[in-house]
């Protein structure tokens, strides 16, 4: 049986509801900015959960970069694209499979995980709290090589991104 | 001092919540806001484990996964507003060249 | 400066091999990238040929300098205790062979821009241009005779497709089958000639200069080192066409002139003198009658074929018949002794030059009046006039005139040949007298006179012309490397001998003057005044017997390839009917029976099977083809569904 709830855990139950209720309105909302700013509820509460579990720059970067950028993005996308409102122009006639599929996904992940970790045997650990010093650290101690491979996706994303959503003048 | 069930459980409802979205959605942008859901539900396990196991790699793998996710949105977009330029449409079911 | 190139030589001669390697190399360039090149690969060849012209140069500066033979090997394969090592061995005369062949390559590569410009296959031709080159080269350095076999036989095959290479005409590419044959049967004793050494040495090893060591000290038997002597130089008349298998070389000639050139004045023939000279301790340590076949063989060669010369109408035949009477003085020398080799050699060098720059200038008057045949040309020498004076250069120095390479060389043979050998030297003296008299018709029927032929003779590109010009000064400037007022330098390098050796006896030179003055004196009282009809038909007969070549090759015809055509073909057919039919018919009755069990088992069971298997095949695909409906993220769910079961499923079970 669960023993005792810390505050951590009080504070994390009520952004996890928050989180996964807004989430599950971004994916039903009929329209489609409302589905943006569900979205951003969710990924702010997903930092906030960063936040808890000790990981102070990463719940920065989720919200400088998804809520920053990411979802400004996304309104751009809408804005430019003219997106319907409506749940019929919305969404597709694989509703009932999407349905089906995703509560489908969503069983089989909580029973892998009460199989793989038991619910009610779990116990607490110390958080394991890291500063952004200590991120800085490990990233250009351990993980210089990746970080500048993924200086070289960025690139590769802004140009193709470019060439991809510019007026092919040589077409008109 | 979340016991890591708790954070997994809330992954997992996110990331169902994506599968849901990427597979009911028709409009494109919808589809990519889905597909956020899942990878934020694969930041979430990424860090919770990193912090569990007390360790930073965790964090750093989510860290190139948000990076990953703002250049796969660009790129989606882009493409996205292709897409509406040639079509006056984004919906996805409409895009089925591709079968028998 | 000269001691930076001494350095430079003795450097480079370590690194023969990569003389070798150079046209290989540029050969692959030309196969594989030849056609994505501009000038359509070309630049290949050339520029290698070019590279390993400069080294040769730089070889023979080593040698020049005093310095001696270089020999390096690895080792390239063994049998049992029997090993045979790949490598170089470079002395004075692979220098000069390497200089002579990569130089009238070069020239050959350069001259083909010109000649075969537009030709359908022109990458292909230098593909094989090159091949060829690096076969010789191979054979020149050398230094076992099982490497300077594959050199050998590289050479054939490249000449065969060279003969051939316009193989649209059935005579061209008969022509290339009968040198291809005609030298094969040369190769044949040549290779049991190699395996006679290697058994007389008792499998202890191939190279050249232990074989020629263990010859000198009579560690051999006697009659094996006899039978391989004659054995070798059957190699040697077929590849230089010498009599009796000389019958390929003026078929040749339906090879495109550089060929020509390349092939029958610096390489090809040139390898069969050049084997000999190579293994000269094997051949003046056997017994005595085996120099004297080799002499016999010379003789006859030399005159015969002079004689046929007189009497051709294609330019290139005329060419052709002089190469092998040229190479019967040296095949003949040879049989003179280490003097005569010496001179046989010295005439190689010489003779590689003037020969290449005749054929080359022939090769300029055809593509100018698109036509083999002398009585189609004359008076040439106003339109083409760089074409005209190489020619003239090259026609004097063959026919021997004071100062040009021709008459040093020439003058060297009837020198070795003058002790002792009284017939051979008025057979060489007469063979020259010939030989002035041909070059001399060939010139006047060529240049002089009033044009007979029908095109617009004009004069050839400078790719052409450049080339005869350089072939032209060197052959003005060969000579003098042997001329024994200079101390003939030549043979010091080549054969590391005394300038005291060289022997100049006044009255011989006089003598071979006088004969070349004779024969063109001679020919030109009777052709300078152009007639319908050549002068030499009076003599009717002998005419005819020369324009029949002897009736040697209707004689090989008539007695060797029909025959054995023939009687092969009869004793084929027999066969064919009597045992391959038995056999045949007998195994289709068999078969028949066999079938019919076959028949009822296939329509049973195999039929129904495949019937069934396709069926089945299109049923399950008429069914599974609604789920591939362009819907991508249908396609998705069964992802998710096939993921989430496969995880499942490993979780619990795995």
């Amino acid at each position: 049986m669960i023993a005792t709830v810390s505050a951590q855990e009080y504070a994390f139950v009520v952004l996890a509801v928050v989180g996964g209720v807004s989430a599950i309105s971004v994916v039903l909302a009929r329209n489609v900015v409302h589905a943006a700013l569900y979205l951003v509820v969710t990924l702010l509460s997903v930092g906030g959960v960063y936040l808890l579990l000790g990981a102070e720059f990463v719940a920065w970067v989720q919200i400088l970069i998804y809520v920053g950028a990411i979802v400004i993005l996304f309104l751009f996308g809408l804005m430019l694209t003219k997106a319907p409102i409506g749940r019929d122009l919305l969404d597709n006639q694989n509703r009932w499979i999407g349905g089906v599929v995703g509560f489908g996904v969503f069983l089989g992940l909580v029973f892998l995980i009460q199989d793989a970790y038991k619910v009610q045997d779990s116990v607490a650990r110390t958080t394991f709290r890291t500063t952004t010093g200590d991120v800085g650290i490990s990233l250009f101690r351990d993980y210089v090589l990746p970080f500048e491979a993924m200086s070289f996706l960025l690139l590769a994303a802004l140009i193709g991104a470019v060439v991809l959503a510019r007026k092919d003048e040589a077409a008109k | 001092m979340i016991r890591l069930p708790f954070v997994l459980f809330f992954s997992a409802l996110l990331f169902s919540a994506g599968v849901y979205g990427v597979l009911a959605r028709r409009n494109a942008v919808m589809v990519l806001m889905a597909i956020e859901l899942m990878l934020n539900a694969v930041n979430v396990n990424l860090v919770a484990f990193g912090s569990d196991r007390h360790d930073v790699g965790g964090q750093m793998f989510a860290l190139f996964v948000i990076a990953v996710a703002a250049a796969e949105v660009g790129i989606g977009l882009a493409i996205v507003i292709l897409l509406y330029r040639n079509r006056e449409s984004i919906n996805v079911d409409e895009v089925n060249l591709l079968k028998w | 400066m000269v001691a930076e190139a001494t350095a430079a030589a003795s450097g480079i001669i370590r690194s023969s091999w990569v003389v070798v390697l150079l046209p290989v190399v540029s050969a692959l360039l030309t196969l594989f990238f030849g056609k994505r090149t501009p000038g359509k690969g070309a630049v290949y060849g050339i520029s290698a040929m070019g590279a390993a012209f400069v080294m040769s140069l730089l070889i023979l500066w080593h040698f020049v300098q005093g310095g001696g033979t270089y020999a390096s090997q690895v080792n390239w394969f063994s049998v049992g205790p029997f090993h045979v090592e790949a490598g170089q061995y470079i002395d004075g005369l692979a220098a000069v062979m390497l200089v002579v062949v990569t130089s009238v390559s070069l020239c050959v590569h350069v001259y083909s821009l010109g000649y075969m410009d537009g030709d359908s296959r022109f990458t292909w031709f230098y593909v094989v241009l090159s091949l060829f080159t690096a076969a010789m080269l191979n054979v020149v350095v050398a230094p076992n005779l099982i490497q300077l076999l594959v050199g050998w036989e590289i050479m054939g095959v490249c000449s065969y497709l060279l003969i051939g290479h316009w193989y649209e005409v059935k005579e061209n590419s008969n022509a290339a089958i009968k040198a291809f044959i005609t030298t094969r049967i040369g190769d044949v004793p040549f290779m049991f000639g190699v395996f006679a050494l290697i058994f007389a040495t008792g499998f202890t090893t191939s190279n050249i200069a232990q074989i020629g060591d263990l010859v000198k000290s009579h560690e051999l038997s006697n009659g094996l080192v006899a039978a391989a002597a004659l054995l070798l130089f059957g190699g040697a008349v077929g590849k230089s066409a010498q009599f009796p298998l000389h019958v390929w070389l003026p078929d040749a000639m339906a090879g495109p002139t550089p060929v020509s050139a390349l092939i029958h004045a610096a390489t090809m023939v040139a390898a069969g003198v050049y084997l000999v000279g190579r293994m000269y301790e094997v051949f003046i340590n056997a017994d005595p009658w085996v120099l004297q076949v080799i002499g016999i063989i010379g003789a006859i060669t030399m005159l015969g074929s002079a004689f046929m010369a007189l009497v051709q109408d294609d330019i290139k035949r005329v060419l052709a018949y002089s190469t092998l009477s040229q190479l019967a003085y040296m095949v003949a020398a040879m049989s003179l002794g280490p003097a005569g080799r010496n001179a046989s050699f010295f005439h190689l060098f010489t003779h590689a030059f003037f020969k290449a720059l005749l054929f080359l200038g022939a090769g300029s008057v055809i593509h100018a009046v698109h036509s083999n045949n002398m009585s189609d040309m004359g008076g040439l020498k106003n339109p083409m006039p760089v074409t005209f004076w190489t020619f003239l250069i090259g026609s004097a120095a063959l026919a021997g005139i004071v100062p040009l390479a021709g008459f040093w060389s020439k003058d060297e043979l009837l020198v070795s040949a003058s002790h002792g050998h009284e017939l051979l030297f008025v057979i060489m003296l007469a063979t020259a007298v010939l030989t002035a008299f041909y070059t001399t018709r060939m010139v006047v029927m060529t240049f002089f006179g009033t044009y007979e032929g029908h095109a617009h003779p004009h004069e050839s590109p400078p790719s052409m012309a450049g080339t005869l010009v350089f072939l032209a000064a060197a052959t003005v400037v060969v000579g003098f490397l042997g001329s024994p007022q200079l101390h003939a330098p030549f043979f010091k390098w080549v054969f590391f001998e005394e300038p005291e050796a060289i022997h100049f006896e006044a009255w011989i030179a006089l003598v071979g003057t006088l004969a070349a003055l004779a024969g063109i004196g001679f020919a030109w009282t009777l052709y300078a005044p152009r007639k319908e009809r050549d002068p030499l038909r009076a003599l009717g007969p002998v005419w005819n017997l020369l324009e029949h070549r002897f009736y040697i090759d209707d004689f090989y015809m008539k007695r060797i390839v029909y025959p054995v055509r023939d009687r092969l073909s009869a004793a084929v057919y027999w066969f064919n009917q009597h045992v391959l039919d038995g056999i045949i018919n007998g195994t289709a009755m068999a078969t028949r029976g066999l079938g019919q069990v076959v028949n009822l088992f296939d329509r049973g069971v195999i039929d129904r099977a495949v019937n069934g298997v396709a069926g089945t095949a299109g049923a399950t695909g008429g069914l599974l083809k609604y789920i591939q409906s362009g819907n991508v993220q249908r396609y998705m769910a069964f992802l998710f569904v096939g993921v989430m079961v496969l995880a499942v499923v490993f979780a619990k079970l795995v």
